[in-house]
């Protein structure tokens, strides 16, 4: 159905190739995992089926795309409407009407299709995806996994040939996600779909996968079962790396699999990884009664926290559970009703941006509003002149966090975990006690995640508190001693990380689920392993 | 058979936005021909009269209101500069201002002095009028969809049409990237820095570069996506054919410019007049009929064109018929006197001819809510 012959594909100010010399063939029916660290090339590949790559992006494309034996370098992108349907990573960014009935409908009006066809395959697709009721709804009021559901089913309408998903879940809360990723489940199994499929959170999509592209980022393409090329893959998702460690052969790819086999290994591990517990010192920021609302919506509902120093806290819950209302309220800068907020014996919200920002420093979701010149090096300049703090100090944090980036480089040109560093970096130069991070693993692949707990455990090592709200929860349980969870604006449950998410069905992590409510990271199961099988 | 006719016709559903258009501007006609109050008043009454009751339950048409204090707005600024700047004619002098004495080169303009009650009747008819138009055109943007109609347009106006709404859902996104951006600046101290002018310069730039960025970034996502699901498949129209729709539709719209020229200038040789703006319209015509053929688009869902709509068009085109006709019969009672005070008469003819507007409340199908099923009703089926 898709073919790729010998293609090799660079862009002109690059010498290095993004993909070089690959030649593949996808059947009908299949679905495709393609994985990759971010920049690995993993979106070229995906534009190049339907000709966005090169007519849209430039570059230069050798050999030959095809679909459904049509090859792309004969016709324009929107020649391939009917062939691809193409699915991006912002729903809202590709949406063209205003409502779901007209966005399913867009694209078959652009083929000139017969109206009762529109009409009845308009009716099919609501059905199909779950997405009747919202059928007259304004697709900016709909939660992301509705509106990824829409931009799905809006694709969906001009039967393409093959469906092409570039991470369509990065921007989604767990739940979003996993109804997405159910849909997507379905189109495969119930109408043998043919997708390609580019995804972060691999272990949600390898169980049904029937085929994994690996692109190691040197331009070549591992191609084989997902049980073959995880076995050599540098990052994988929790479960097979606990597989690697117990040598499971052939490697599980679902939590049930693994359970199955896990038996042995829990007799084999010695005693679950000590804690620490809630510490005896005074906490170092403490808010009381704390209330915010939007008019008539209440966001956050009289929330009282403790933060301690050395300690990292994530806050989980789904969206729209009042998150980033209550690290806004804390921080001082987003509005707050009612409450009270110390830290060093004075309340953030009384005093002027600069002042607040030196007790809790706050780096938002959208990280990226906070950058707004040319080059590294003069954010790094702006951000010690803000704070007042000798000349070099965030460049030195920034080289702390993430070594090695040029001074010259424009900040919208950085990776997504490097952009995080700089504004992490920009945040740290006011020395706060207390920092708070919105959503920080939004768009960060295995690696880059990894680096972030490390920066997380030295921000702790140094004695400040830090609270991470996030949907991530295998990085909740690498990288937090204590979770609270929120829910319309309330704290549900507080308590320590592997009580909080070890008995959850929503929010415990894999290896938990394979081995039992202590147990939390790949990283705990080795340390508890007696020698003689490590 | 009769009654399952009458039940279809009922059947809620959103009328063709260009009944609507067509409905309220017959009613602005009809109140451009007259200054008489009582008639006025009661075009005034049956345009609300029928906004409230077919108005559908959506955003824009919450803004008909705003349409209402436009025009009180209106009205109060007509009668208030006739305080301002002096209204004394006609005998019956209501008030003496003090008047304010203005150097040689201002004569003409007189600030304050007396008021006569003639000059603020004239004042309070005139502004009603006007009020009334606005509020007329603000009923047709409560009652039908204005991206409704954009959807309506011609075929070769398509693409356009598609522009324009991509381009007004932008603007909520742009207000919320600024509300953004600015909040995510406080984090960085907002308000510290430089002083004076290049504070300022920097704080602008905090602002505008992020919210361009981002702006530039959607834009691009957008026609990324828009290119992939097939807009502007050009189809297969060979480079003559093109050739011969853009020359007909460029000489067309050439014709209609002179043609409109020479009509509002009567020195201008006759026969490029009519003729020429005529023929002008035609061809242009012709070149949109060509250029539309060759579009190979179809329209899902379109408004159809049904007897609810004509019966909405024809009240309002009815309306403005009737004060043109009696404007010949009765000129007194629709534009009433203010040489010599006295209440404004009204007679039954132009009154019934207005009272015609307000059909459409009784005689078209009530709008669709808009965002489907009311989960109430169902509810309420249900139990």
């Amino acid at each position: 159905m898709i073919e790729f012959d010998r293609v090799t594909f660079r862009y002109h100010d690059r010498p290095d190739p993004v993909l070089a010399d690959v030649s593949l063939t996808v059947g009908e029916g299949e679905l495709v995992l393609v994985a990759g660290r971010t920049g690995a090339g993993k979106s070229t590949l995906l534009g190049a089926v339907n000709g966005l790559v090169p007519h849209f992006t430039g570059g230069h494309l050798g050999g030959t795309v095809a679909v459904a034996g049509v090859a792309t370098h004969t016709r324009p992108p929107r020649e391939f409407a009917h062939l691809a349907g193409v699915v991006g990573q912002d729903p809202l960014a590709g949406f063209v009407t205003d409502t779901v009935e007209e966005e399913l409908a867009y694209g078959m009006e652009q083929l000139g299709l017969a109206p009762q066809v529109m009409r009845r395959r308009v009716e099919e697709t609501l059905d199909l995806l779950g997405i009747a009721d919202l059928r007259r709804r304004a697709l900016r009021t709909l939660s992301g996994g509705q509106q990824q559901r829409a931009a799905i089913g809006s694709v969906l309408t001009t039967h393409p040939r093959v469906l092409v998903l570039d991470e369509p879940t990065s921007a989604l809360d767990p739940t979003a996600a996993e109804d997405v990723l159910a849909t997507l489940a379905r189109l495969v199994h119930d109408l043998g779909a043919t997708v390609l499929l580019a995804e972060h959170r691999m272990e949600r999509v390898v169980p049904f996968a029937d085929r994994m592209l690996y692109l190691p980022g040197d331009g070549s393409v591992v191609d084989g079962t997902p049980a073959e090329v995880l076995r050599g893959t540098p990052v994988a998702p929790p479960i097979v790396e606990l597989g690697r460690l117990a040598g499971w052969e052939p490697l599980p790819l679902s939590v049930r699999d693994a359970r199955r086999r896990a038996g042995p290994l829990r007799a084999a591990l010695g005693p679950p990884p000590a804690r620490p517990d809630a510490p005896a010192a005074a906490p170092v920021l403490r808010a009381e009664g704390i209330v915010v609302r939007y008019g008539p919506t209440v966001a956050v509902r009289g929330v009282d926290l403790d933060l301690h120093g050395g300690r990292t806290l994530a806050m989980m819950g789904r969206n729209g559970s009042g998150k980033s209302s209550l690290l806004w309220a804390l921080q001082g800068s987003g509005p707050r009703q009612g409450g009270a907020v110390r830290v060093d014996g004075r309340d953030p919200g009384d005093l002027g941006a600069g002042a607040a920002r030196a007790l809790v420093g706050l780096v938002p979701q959208s990280a990226a509003d906070l950058l707004y010149l040319e080059t590294v090096a003069a954010e790094c300049a702006a951000a010690d002149h803000e704070s007042a703090a000798a000349p070099g100090t965030c460049r030195t944090l920034l080289d702390r966090l993430a070594p090695g980036i040029d001074g010259d480089r424009h900040p919208r040109d950085l990776s997504e975990g490097q952009r995080l560093s700089l504004v992490l970096a920009v945040q740290l130069t006011a020395a706060p006690p207390v920092v708070l991070l919105d959503e920080p693993t939004r768009g960060l692949d295995y690696t880059a995640k990894a680096a972030l707990a490390g920066i997380v455990g030295t921000l702790a090592g140094e004695g400040r508190a830090v609270v991470i709200a996030t949907h991530d929860v295998e990085f909740v349980a690498t990288v937090a001693d204590r979770v609270v969870v929120l829910a319309e604006g309330e704290i549900v449950s507080d308590g320590r990380a592997a009580d909080v998410l070890g008995g959850s069905p929503a929010f415990a992590p894999q290896v938990a689920k394979v081995l039992g409510e202590p147990w939390l990271t790949v990283a705990d199961v080795r340390a508890a392993l007696p020698e003689a099988v490590r | 058979m009769r009654r399952a006719a009458l039940t279809t016709y009922f059947l809620p559903r959103d009328l063709h936005p260009a009944a609507w258009w067509a409905w309220t501007l017959g009613l602005a006609v009809a109140a451009s021909r007259t200054t008489n109050p009582w008639l006025l008043l009661t075009i005034l009454a049956v345009v609300c009269h029928v906004v409230v009751a077919r108005r559908p339950d959506a955003p824009w048409a919450a803004a008909f209101r705003i349409y209402l204090w436009l025009g009180a707005v209106i009205v109060a600024f007509r009668v208030g500069f006739r305080f301002v700047f002096g209204g004394a004619e006609g005998q019956t002098i209501l008030v003496r201002l003090p008047e304010i004495p203005l150097p040689a080169w201002a004569a003409g303009i007189r600030l304050f002095g007396a008021v006569s009650a003639e000059s603020l009747l004239g004042g309070l008819y005139d502004g009603l009028r006007l009020a009334t138009m606005v509020i007329c055109l603000g009923a047709a943007n409560a009652l039908a969809n204005p991206k409704r109609l954009l959807k309506a347009l011609p075929p070769a106006l398509y693409e356009v049409g598609t522009a324009v709404i991509v381009a007004l859902s932008v603007f909520p996104q742009l207000a919320e990237s600024v509300q953004r951006v600015a909040r995510a600046r406080r984090l960085r101290g907002g308000a510290s820095g430089g002083r004076g002018r290049r504070r300022r310069v920097r704080v602008l730039r905090a602002v505008i570069v992020p919210v361009l960025e981002d702006a530039l970034d959607r834009s691009l996502k957008l026609a990324a996506s828009m290119d992939a699901r097939g807009y502007g498949r050009s189809g297969a129209a060979s480079p003559g054919a093109r050739f011969v729709t853009g020359s007909l539709m460029i000489t067309g719209l050439i014709g209609v410019c002179v043609g409109v020229y020479a009509t509002l200038d009567g020195s201008t040789p006759r026969f490029l007049a009519t003729p020429v703006l005529v023929a002008g319209l035609l061809v242009a015509l012709a070149g949109f009929r060509l250029a539309g053929r060759r579009v190979r688009r179809s329209r899902y869902r379109p408004d159809r064109w049904r007897l609810p709509e004509l019966v909405v068009a024809a009240s309002g085109v009815g309306v403005a018929v009737v004060l043109f006709a009696t404007s010949s019969v009765d000129p007194t009672n629709l534009n009433p006197s203010l040489t010599h005070l006295s209440w404004p008469l009204l007679s039954w003819p132009p009154l019934l001819g207005v009272l015609l507007g307000v059909l459409p409340a009784f005689l078209s199908p009530p709008p669709e809510h808009p965002y489907g099923a009311v989960p109430a009703a169902a509810e309420k089926v249900a139990a």
